[in-house]
């Protein structure tokens, strides 16, 4: 689909022909272009389905836009079903595992770059194998154990698994960061007789603010989307989050196109005002969780 | 600073909230995953010591070797696909007006969540209303095709929007990777006389190389144990045509409650991730890192 993957040379000493640079300047645009219609296209299609009723969605043409949109789609499936409960479980749940990861994560990273111990590299080392578990591989006995200590169907199983399995990544991220922070300041204040906690805490972690920005809105896609565990550990209703409550609401809608899209638009809609907000964050945390691996 | 930063209490206080925490629900897990697999358990009953039966069932299991092979055949699509990002990558790393801007697009699907992606493709995918066949009617096709209940092109259907959902990520990894690349490098090679396919594949690429390689991991292990899209678009089916490990496993555990041979299963699935991991970086570490500078 792109040249480069031919690269024999009598194509190359042709592109850097005017008009054919001009011709091929055009055509990648057009491939660039494509691909982000392709990624984009699918949600504005969602868009115009949940703001249409069944008429529309069966006889008309998908590509039509609604004639009179229909926001009461929106309206009925928030008071109808327990939308707003999972919604505000989410919210929960994501706030206290993504505060619980971010602080555990600091006081490592804290402790692996700036005090002094024998086993610094196992224990890094540990935290970065975690990278490469399969859930799949740990969620069985992680079943039993919460079940042991009547913890299924509790909070509490999904904030710890979040938490312990978002560790690995986010302090990969914070590391690079915190190796690059200069320690003049925190000498300074060692001399001056300032306790560990203090420098941690006032020094170290204000320094810390944008990187620590980064992993707390990575944190929070990841634990706003997760489906294996909440589906696993959580049988109650009014415990569930919105990626499985969505899941068995739309179960009973399977004909209403306008209320499942409505239902999907509201669960994905906290993410993409976060994009449209923190993109430059997102994009940071994303390379930065992969590129240093 | 040395005495102060030495404290055997402090480093403990700072790291071992986080490191009991991977240790309690990833690693303990993974032994148990171990330890469940020699057992005949149907998770509630007394465990029966079987040694390595569940391991024989499972060499022979023409059921699991299928799911296995389906899982196999996604991490072969997967990286395949990594050529086309690369391409994407490297034209939109050269003087792409709104390249950041496209880049930031390619990657909205990833930033949702598995189980929105799947309600939307069943959607995309309706073999009436879809948008697909409407489109493929618009055009002249044959517009009723059964995406997801056909046994022949349901694994490809599901494939689609699994590469759909992480081409941003990959292409943004690359991307960064190839804007890292210091200019003068660039700017040498071209005043060599270096023509722009050239600089691609003399310059550029092996420079990412290390990059590069992370991605192949990513994307064959994230590939083997990938479960979401595909447990909430098909649940494997029909008849098992678009099973994979991940979902064989979960199948076997949480609705046959074969606790004992799920675990032999997950345990699997873990060495396949570590062994293929080391394997990679095995065998591509033999190429040192080039260095231009």
């Amino acid at each position: 689909m792109e040249p480069t993957i031919l690269a024999p040379r009598k194509f190359a000493r042709l592109a850097t022909h005017p008009l054919w640079r001009g011709a091929g300047v055009t055509t990648l645009y057009a491939i660039l272009a494509i691909i982000a219609i392709i990624q984009v296209f699918p949600l504005i299609w969602l868009l115009f389905f949940s703001l249409k009723d069944n008429q529309e969605v069966f006889n008309l043409s998908p590509f039509a836009l609604p004639t009179h949109p229909k926001w009461e789609n929106y309206t009925k499936v928030w008071t109808e079903g327990n939308i707003s409960r999972y919604f505000l479980n989410s919210v929960w749940y994501t706030a206290a595992s993504v505060l619980l990861t971010v602080l555990l994560a600091s006081l490592v990273t804290f402790a692996l770059t700036r005090m002094n111990w024998k086993l610094k590299g196992p224990v890094l080392g540990l935290f970065m194998v975690g990278l490469m578990i399969p859930v799949h591989s740990t969620l069985i006995p992680l079943f039993q154990m919460f079940m042991k200590i009547n913890l299924t169907d509790h909070p509490l199983s999904i904030i710890l698994t979040y938490t312990a399995f978002n560790l690995p990544l986010t302090i990969m991220i914070l590391l690079g960061f915190y190796q690059s922070l200069p320690r003049e300041v925190e000498e300074a204040a060692v001399m001056d007789g300032c306790s560990v906690n203090r420098i941690f805490a006032q020094i170290v972690l204000p320094m810390t603010s944008s990187v620590v920005a980064t992993t707390v809105i990575i944190n929070m896609i990841y634990n706003w989307n997760e489906f294996v565990f909440i589906n696993t550990f959580i049988s109650s209703d009014h415990l569930k989050t919105l990626t499985v409550g969505i899941q068995n609401f739309i179960g009973q809608y399977t004909t209403d196109w306008g209320a499942i899209g409505a239902t999907l638009m509201i669960s994905i809609l906290p993410i993409l005002i976060a994009f449209f907000v923190l993109s430059n964050r997102i994009v940071e945390g994303i390379t930065a969780g992969s590129v240093k691996g | 600073m040395d005495r102060v930063m030495s404290n055997k209490k402090m480093i403990a206080l700072y790291v071992l909230p986080a490191f009991m925490l991977i240790l309690a629900l990833i690693y303990i897990p993974i032994v148990l995953t171990g330890y469940y697999g020699l057992m005949r358990w149907d998770g509630i009953g007394a465990m029966a010591f079987i040694g390595l039966d569940n391991y024989s069932r499972l060499v022979q299991d023409a059921d699991f070797w299928q799911s296995a092979y389906h899982s196999f055949l996604l991490a072969l699509f997967s990286a395949a696909s990594l050529i086309g990002y690369l391409a994407i990558a490297l034209v939109l790393s050269g003087d792409v007006k709104g390249a950041n801007l496209l880049r930031k697009i390619y990657l909205v699907p990833m930033l949702l969540s598995s189980v929105a992606i799947a309600q939307l493709w069943l959607k995309i995918y309706h073999p009436t209303s879809g948008v697909l066949n409407s489109f493929l009617t618009s055009i002249g096709g044959s517009g009723s095709v059964e995406w997801l209940s056909n046994t022949k092109i349901v694994l490809l259907a599901i494939f689609i929007p699994i590469i759909w959902q992480y081409a941003g990520f990959y292409i943004l990894i690359y991307y960064a990777a190839l804007k890292n690349i210091p200019s003068s490098l660039i700017e040498a090679a071209r005043i060599d006389g270096a023509n722009p396919w050239q600089i691609a594949f003399r310059v550029k690429i092996p420079l990412i190389a290390n990059v590069a390689k992370v991605t192949v991991v990513l994307a064959i292990v994230g590939s083997l144990k990938y479960f979401d899209l595909i447990y909430v678009m098909t649940d494997g089916g029909p008849n098992g045509a678009s099973e994979v490990m991940a979902s064989y496993m979960y199948h076997q555990a949480f609705r046959s409650f074969d606790f004992g041979y799920g675990s032999a299963i997950g345990f699997f699935l873990l060495l396949i991730c570590l062994v293929i991991t080391w394997l990679i970086r095995k065998l591509t570490a033999s190429g040192d890192d080039i260095q231009y500078s």
